[in-house]
């Protein structure tokens, strides 16, 4: 929030019969140490593009080979053969990118909805307690969630799989075999593994919605859901979008819980309980032991291939919070 | 404020306490890094050797065989440590000598998960078929006619396969190779392959998971996992057509028929080899060293191998690795001492 | 109150009792969730935690008494070192976000923060590999502290950048309109008030970086014994936890487990000790 005073032209459209004056005399000199720490907080902010660019850059370099031999083929080729070295990146994508979609899906009802009651109907003790144990949820390391996923998880989705494929099998997302493990199971990892994010973030926002506004709202004899619906949610949009951009990163990127779960198997499916494959897994199943350059090159590529999803995706999904507008004078990042 | 003073003293804590901890403890240490395999002897053989020698830690990391290679050619680490022999491509990008050391034998077993039957015979024709999804079901004539006293179900049989790169996949599909030149052609043989059927797990440990959890499940895994997860595993028919279980003795008898002929440098692989008794899916698995080192680090490791050679092959059958063949030990300890 | 909202005011009413009941389930999902998973690995672990499990190095297979000892001091130290690099990037990276970023480099720098936030932590490792260990020709403590450092300043970036825009301007006015420059402003107005939020958004990030191995493998390196410095291999509890868990032995499996406990242990104690810090601090608006 800036709070330099506006250029001449708008204070004038504003007070036309005021005589002009000459605003320069107005504006306060920047102070220097203002102007230090500006820069100062500048240069620290410019540090995560100079990351962004660096990472780029490595991938890039690190991934030549590949895109000399296949060119944009790559993304749309099928197969994965590292012995005839035919490279192609495309199940991974539709893995990586099913099995987030999925995880949102489930995530952010349950993220949310568990936001909103503990900020607005929990009383603060049990509240804050709750959250201490839901952002637990997120040190919680990869491999042993993928341990559990093996163990307790897949068994379970199993024995429940039958029950959807006798039922809803004429459904492709419903047919297949009941190995367990597939696209189905790795987005519910995903979803654990991404709920506190949201939860968390989105109960301080909640929290931070200021309490006049709400009174207001009471006053004019809304019930608790109304004024939650109506001044709370549209009020914390920014902030809860924020905390589903930060969950959305964590499940395009997230490597040993799901490759634990999710079969391995590089093949397109429509079912959702088949087998398949993601970008992070197969770059942290492969990489150890990829020992020729064309073999490690791949490998980078499919990890450029997912920067560049990762762009895209956000990119896209700004553009629909910009075009859908802001409730409230916060600026939609 | 004083929220920024303690955020100060902690950071100023922690510079601090960040200073060697262990200056006084270890002389000198080295670091190695590779196969996941024979990780828990060498853990053994590294941590033995400290306690005799208390001034020297060495430093081992599984990061996979192919991980090993590459950082052994990058040199950072000391030693490297594979499951599967450099090629002669990898060794011409080695600045230096670079000397493969035999340490122990291992053995890919193929586990199995059938309820009612404990033992299997197989043959190598048949498991390639399997794992080509030619064979799909557990009562196909080809199985039964090898099992005739089993009862087997009806089912499809689930492949279960490694998703990550391994030296386990490597030995694996090296004898799948020898043995059917359909898969030799259609599939090949590398640390990572794509199998035409089957699941992935992670690690010997996420294929011995699926298969113990599954039902009609087939998986291949080190003999140390299946026999840890008390997994059924089958007999393989080896070279001389005999069935033979995977086991110290039988993968003793297939390095013994494979060191007649040792290379100098000792990469050979040892897959369907001959013998009696031999257990066709055996391999060897190597240190990686310089012959020339910088500092005492040629003098620490031809110490130590030197001893692993003698009392670390006493320790290694009972955690479940087969001992080198005696022939090949004499010609290993030679080699070790040109190591400086 | 209009007759159409008096007409209604039972089915506002039934709705508002929906909603918060279907809120609460969530809630007790989440909770059964996370209940479910810490007795898991409790049940599974307990039988392994002594006090040699603390205070020992691990001892040859086969043994008793052993410990992991130099993973617990070795994550301390590398996720330690990881906040120092990260979290002032982060939170300062923030405040330019919130207090000047409203133009062209701002919207830049969410959007590769968003970007990164999304690269898998194994790509970091590799990216860390590239840049610090084989520029250093080994291993060391330093690269893994790097390698979660870049992990978590997308992270704190994102989260701190939303609270302390929430720091309602009549605050900031005022502040101000006393005289005090802008950076003082920032620093002893704005930041207190935001510190709850930014506190939450640190707190993720420490969990995350805690529980991450794949960044590891390939910078920190591991290490059986006691570490020789930041410069050198450590021993992290992730890595120990991974290392244990995928081989084939029974006592290893239960370590992993039980490393595991203390890695969620550690973690609670961290954020509760952070919260309490908070509390005690004057400022926090809530």
């Amino acid at each position: 929030m800036s709070i330099q005073l506006q250029d001449k032209s708008e204070v004038e459209a504003r007070s036309p019969a005021a005589p002009p004056r000459p605003l320069r005399s107005l504006r306060p000199k920047e102070r220097a140490g203002d102007r230090v720490f500006r820069y100062l907080v500048l240069a620290f902010g410019l540090s995560v593009i100079v990351m962004a660019a660096a990472m780029l850059y490595e991938l890039t370099r690190n991934s030549l080979l590949t895109w000399k031999a296949f060119g944009p083929k790559f993304l749309v080729t099928s197969t994965w053969d590292p012995v005839q070295e035919i490279y192609g990146a495309l199940p991974f994508i539709y893995g990586t990118l099913v099995s987030s979609a999925l995880a949102l899906l489930m995530a952010v009802p349950l993220g949310v909805g568990s936001a909103i009651f503990l900020a607005e109907l929990a009383p603060r003790k049990i509240s804050n307690a709750c959250t201490f144990f839901i952002e637990l949820l997120a040190a919680i390391p990869s491999v042993i969630l993928g341990l559990m996923g093996i163990f307790v998880l897949v068994p379970f989705v199993a024995k429940v799989e039958p029950f959807f494929i006798k039922h809803l099998g004429f459904l492709p997302f419903f047919a297949g075999n009941p190995y367990g493990v597939g696209l189905f199971t790795a987005a519910l990892i995903l979803t654990i593994m991404i709920l506190p994010y949201i939860t968390s973030i989105s109960r301080d926002v909640i929290l931070s919605v200021p309490t006049p506004l709400k009174e207001a709202a009471f006053g004019l004899g809304a019930t608790h859901w109304e004024v939650v619906r109506l001044v709370t949610l549209p009020f914390s949009r920014a902030g809860i979008m924020g905390s589903i951009f930060l969950a959305l990163g964590r499940a395009l990127g997230e490597t040993m819980a799901v490759t634990m779960v999710i079969g391995n198997v590089p093949k397109i499916s429509a079912s959702l309980f088949d087998p398949s494959y993601t970008m992070a897994a197969v770059i942290a199943n492969e990489f150890a032991e990829a020992t020729s350059d064309e073999y490690v090159h791949a490998l980078i590529a499919i990890g450029l291939v997912l920067f560049g999803i990762t762009v895209i995706v956000n990119g896209v999904a700004r553009l629909l919070i910009y075009k859908t507008g802001s409730a409230t004078s916060q600026k939609a990042s | 404020m004083k929220t920024y003073k303690s955020i100060l003293g902690l950071a100023a804590a922690l510079v601090i306490g960040t200073a060697p901890v262990a200056g006084v403890l270890a002389a000198s240490s080295i670091n190695g890094a590779g196969a996941t395999f024979p990780y828990p002897i060498y853990s053994k053989w590294f941590d033995e050797y400290h306690k005799k020698n208390p001034e020297i830690q060495i430093n081992y990391q599984s990061i996979g065989s192919g991980g090993g290679i590459r950082q052994f050619t990058a040199r950072t680490v000391d030693f490297g440590a594979t499951d599967g022999p450099m090629t002669d491509k990898q060794l011409f990008s080695v600045d230096g000598k670079a000397l493969h050391i035999p340490t122990v034998l291992g053995a890919v077993v193929p586990v199995f998960n059938l309820p009612g039957v404990t033992e299997l015979n197989l043959t190598g024709e048949v498991l390639a078929n399997i794992f080509l999804g030619k064979i799909k079901m557990w009562n196909d004539p080809a199985i039964v006619a090898l099992n005739p006293d089993a009862t087997l179900p009806g089912g499809p049989i689930t492949v279960v396969h490694r998703a990550d790169g391994s030296g386990t996949t490597y030995c694996f599909v090296d004898y799948l190779s020898s043995v059917s030149p359909e898969w030799k052609s259609k599939v090949g043989k590398g640390t990572s392959v794509n199998w035409p059927v089957g699941l992935g797990g992670k690690g010997n440990e996420g294929v011995a998971g699926f298969v113990k959890q599954t039902q009609n499940s087939i998986g291949y895994v080190e003999l140390i996992y299946a026999e840890h997860n008390k997994l059924s595993f089958a007999a393989v028919q080896n070279k001389a057509g005999k069935f033979v279980k995977g086991g110290i003795d039988s993968v003793s008898a297939a390095a013994a028929a494979a060191a007649k002929n040792m290379p100098k440098d000792y990469r050979v692989s040892i897959v369907n080899a001959d013998g009696e008794d031999a257990y066709p899916i055996s391999t060897f698995t190597w240190l990686l060293v310089y012959q020339n080192n910088s500092g005492s680090t040629g003098k620490i490791l031809k110490d130590f191998l030197t001893w692993a050679m003698a009392e670390g092959q006493a320790i290694a059958p009972n955690l479940g690795y087969a001992p080198l063949p005696e022939n090949v030990k004499r010609m290993v300890t030679e080699t070790i001492s040109t190591i400086r | 109150m209009s007759r159409e909202m008096l007409d209604n005011f039972d089915q506002r009413r039934r709705r508002n009792a929906t909603m918060f009941t279907l809120t609460a389930v969530f809630t007790a999902v989440s909770l059964t969730l996370l209940f479910a998973i810490l007795g898991y690995i409790a049940f599974h672990g307990i039988s392994a935690i002594s006090f040699n499990f603390f205070t020992k190095l691990p001892v040859p297979l086969g043994e008793t008494g052993g410990g992991i000892a130099n993973s617990i001091v070795g994550s301390a130290k590398v996720v330690g070192l990881a906040c120092v690099m990260g979290l002032p990037v982060g939170i300062l990276g923030a405040v330019y976000l919130a207090e000047f970023g409203d133009n062209k480099i701002g919207f830049a720098i969410r959007y590769c923060a968003d970007v990164l936030n999304g690269v898998p932590s194994i790509v970091m490792g590799i990216f860390a590999y590239t840049v610090v260990v084989l520029s250093m020709g080994h291993f060391s403590a330093f690269s893994g502290s790097v390698a979660l450092a870049l992990i978590m300043v997308p992270l704190v970036l994102r989260t701190a950048e939303e609270f302390i825009r929430l720091v309602p301007g009549s605050i900031r006015e005022a502040a101000l309109a006393l005289g005090i420059s802008q950076w003082k402003v920032i620093l002893r107005v704005v930041l207190p008030t935001a510190a709850r939020g930014i506190m939450t958004g640190a707190i993720l990030a420490v969990s995350r970086i805690s529980g991450e191995t794949a960044p590891l493998i390939f910078t920190a390196f591991g290490n059986r014994f006691w570490d020789a410095g930041m410069m050198n291999p450590i021993a992290t509890l992730p890595h120990t936890i991974f290392t244990y868990a995928i081989a084939p032995y029974d006592d290893w499996h239960r370590q992993a487990w039980a490393a595991a406990l203390i890695l969620m242990l550690v973690v609670l104690i961290g954020n509760v000790t952070a919260r309490i810090l908070m509390k005690t601090d004057r400022g926090a608006a809530h």
